[in-house]
């Protein structure tokens, strides 16, 4: 898990790529919830899935 | 049920009968809204012309001879947003509130005013569906009517206190982490989650396609039975929407929970809470004679999934907003939504595989037990503005807590019923009543007959 200092700059750096201005009165909020996603993300991530569980779209071509 | 405030069935009955007219029923439904709605602030629009139009088609009708529906003059309200004809839908933002009127009816509301109820207007929620106290910084917080100092929980606020106030029968809301069930909790009602995919969702706002269903709050059974049945059926414009055929339950309620393998949820679903929402559940479990305990693995994880899918999709649908003027957000939900922008797309992907993995852990449950107990909320309605709140003495943020037992059972889209467990000097809780997928039927059975026996009800607070 990467410390405060680190999601900081991750948020300025993804929000930048992507084209997303943040306001300096937002960024704060922003870094708080990006930490809280990313810890909860690690839950996720950290389980160990089988190959052959897909997604479960539903997408009628 | 409490003759002063009625539900649905008896009042689609008594004006079936002509005892009184549909007029009369919505236009006191319309009194009470104007008498009563600042305290509540449930509304964001009332709709009391149209309604009163509506309403004398439905006396026409019944002079005539005519069969107006199942559910003829009964006045309700839907969260706004459900698309209303002539009617901007806001779903809770400014933002929202530039766009045109809608064009037509969201195909759940059609289906109601097909069955005769009447539409009297749209109900405050958290801004795009994104909380779980209806605290709206643009259209304020509805109040709970057990104690208008505290939350009616969210996001769908206005649905549930509308109810638990006795302003309408019925309501529509909708649920994707816990936005049906939580209110209906909290304000002391019946909230039916159903399956998802099981009712369309076309004409209505979504927030997160993948998570999103829409159901109805009510304060009986047969009132939740009834509504679910009429507002079944296939529709093409939501591909989402099941194609299976409709399977009425309101004919199902009486055979109650016999024949049903209940167990009660452990683990996860028995910790971390405040200790009256396990007394809740186990007064339940003892009504039904139910001792048996059921885990579902890693539902911790399910609710984590849920929450990266639920910023993922959310961020990704307002974005160019976002972009542009994120001023005009809510402050409540900004911060969240322009976090989710920046989630990687490998945290969504393996969110929506683990997703698959999940329902297929829970399906094996379902092989062994039909119908699953677990609380609906970890706590009793916070007070407005209670940023943080103590569990068990630890202390959490409300806001993203509220869904913690909601939330791992959504994310597999099982059908779910919150009943209301009333507590003398007390606010009420709630408790899930969940099923597999499809089984709507069993959970209304074990519902009605809780009710019947007095466990659960829904009465209006003096």
């Amino acid at each position: 898990m990467t410390d405060h200092i680190d999601s900081a700059k991750c948020v300025d750096h993804i929000a930048a790529f992507i084209g997303l201005p943040l306001d300096p009165e937002h960024r704060p909020g922003v870094v708080t919830n990006f930490e809280r996603i990313q810890a909860i993300a690690q839950l996720v991530m950290e389980f160990p899935l089988p190959d052959t569980i897909k997604a479960a779209p539903v997408f009628e071509p | 049920m409490n003759q002063s405030y009625p539900d649905a069935t008896q009042i689609a009955e008594t004006i079936r009968g002509q005892a009184v007219s549909a007029r009369s029923v919505v236009a006191a439904s319309l009194a009470r809204i104007a008498e009563q709605d600042q305290t509540y602030n449930c509304f964001t629009t009332v709709l009391a012309d149209s309604a009163l139009t509506d309403a004398d088609r439905i006396d026409q009708a019944i002079a005539a001879g005519e069969d107006p529906g199942a559910l003829a003059g009964v006045p309700f309200a839907v969260k706004d947003l459900f698309d209303i004809q002539g009617v901007t839908t806001l779903a809770g933002s400014k933002i929202e509130a530039e766009q045109p009127p809608a064009s037509k009816d969201a195909v759940l509301v059609t289906r109601l005013k097909q069955a005769g109820a009447v539409l009297v207007g749209a109900l405050n929620m958290d801004e795009y569906a994104y909380g779980f106290t209806t605290e709206n910084a643009h259209y304020g917080a509805s109040h709970n009517p057990h104690d208008g100092s505290r939350i009616t929980g969210g996001s769908s606020g206005g649905s549930a206190a509308a109810i638990a106030a006795g302003l309408v029968p019925i309501t529509l809301g909708s649920d994707t982490n816990g936005s049906i069930r939580v209110p209906s909790a909290l304000c002391g009602i019946f909230g039916l989650k159903p399956t998802y995919g099981r009712l369309s969702r076309s004409g209505a706002y979504l927030f997160s396609s993948s998570l999103d269903h829409l159901g109805a709050f009510a304060r009986s059974t047969r009132d939740i039975a009834t509504v679910f049945d009429v507002l079944q059926g296939s529709d093409p414009t939501d591909p989402v929407c099941t194609q299976r055929p409709p399977q009425l339950c309101a004919p199902e309620l009486h055979r109650g929970s016999e024949g049903l393998r209940i167990a009660i949820a452990g683990g996860y679903f028995a910790e971390g809470a405040e200790p009256e929402v396990f007394e809740a559940v186990e007064q339940v479990a003892k009504a039904l004679n139910v001792s048996q305990k059921v885990i579902i693995p890693e539902a911790h994880r399910a609710r984590a999934a849920a929450f990266v899918i639920t910023s993922c999709e959310g961020a990704n649908l307002h974005f160019a907003d976002l972009k542009t003027r994120p001023q005009d957000f809510d402050p409540a939900t900004r911060d969240r939504f322009l976090a989710g922008c920046l989630v990687p797309g490998h945290w969504y992907v393996q969110a929506q595989r683990f997703r698959s993995w999940y329902r297929d852990r829970v399906r094996e449950i379902f092989q062994h037990v039909d119908i699953i107990l677990a609380p609906t909320t970890p706590c009793s309605a916070p007070l407005i503005g209670q940023e943080q709140m103590t569990l068990n003495g630890v202390n959490v943020l409300t806001r993203p807590n509220l869904g913690m037992f909601t939330q791992p059972l959504s994310f597999i889209g099982l059908p779910i019923i919150s009943v209301p467990i009333q507590r003398s000097g007390q606010l009420p809780l709630g408790v899930q009543i969940i099923a597999a997928p499809y089984n709507e039927a069993l959970v209304l059975r074990v519902a009605s007959e809780l009710e019947t026996r007095g466990i659960v009800s829904a009465p209006v607070p003096r």
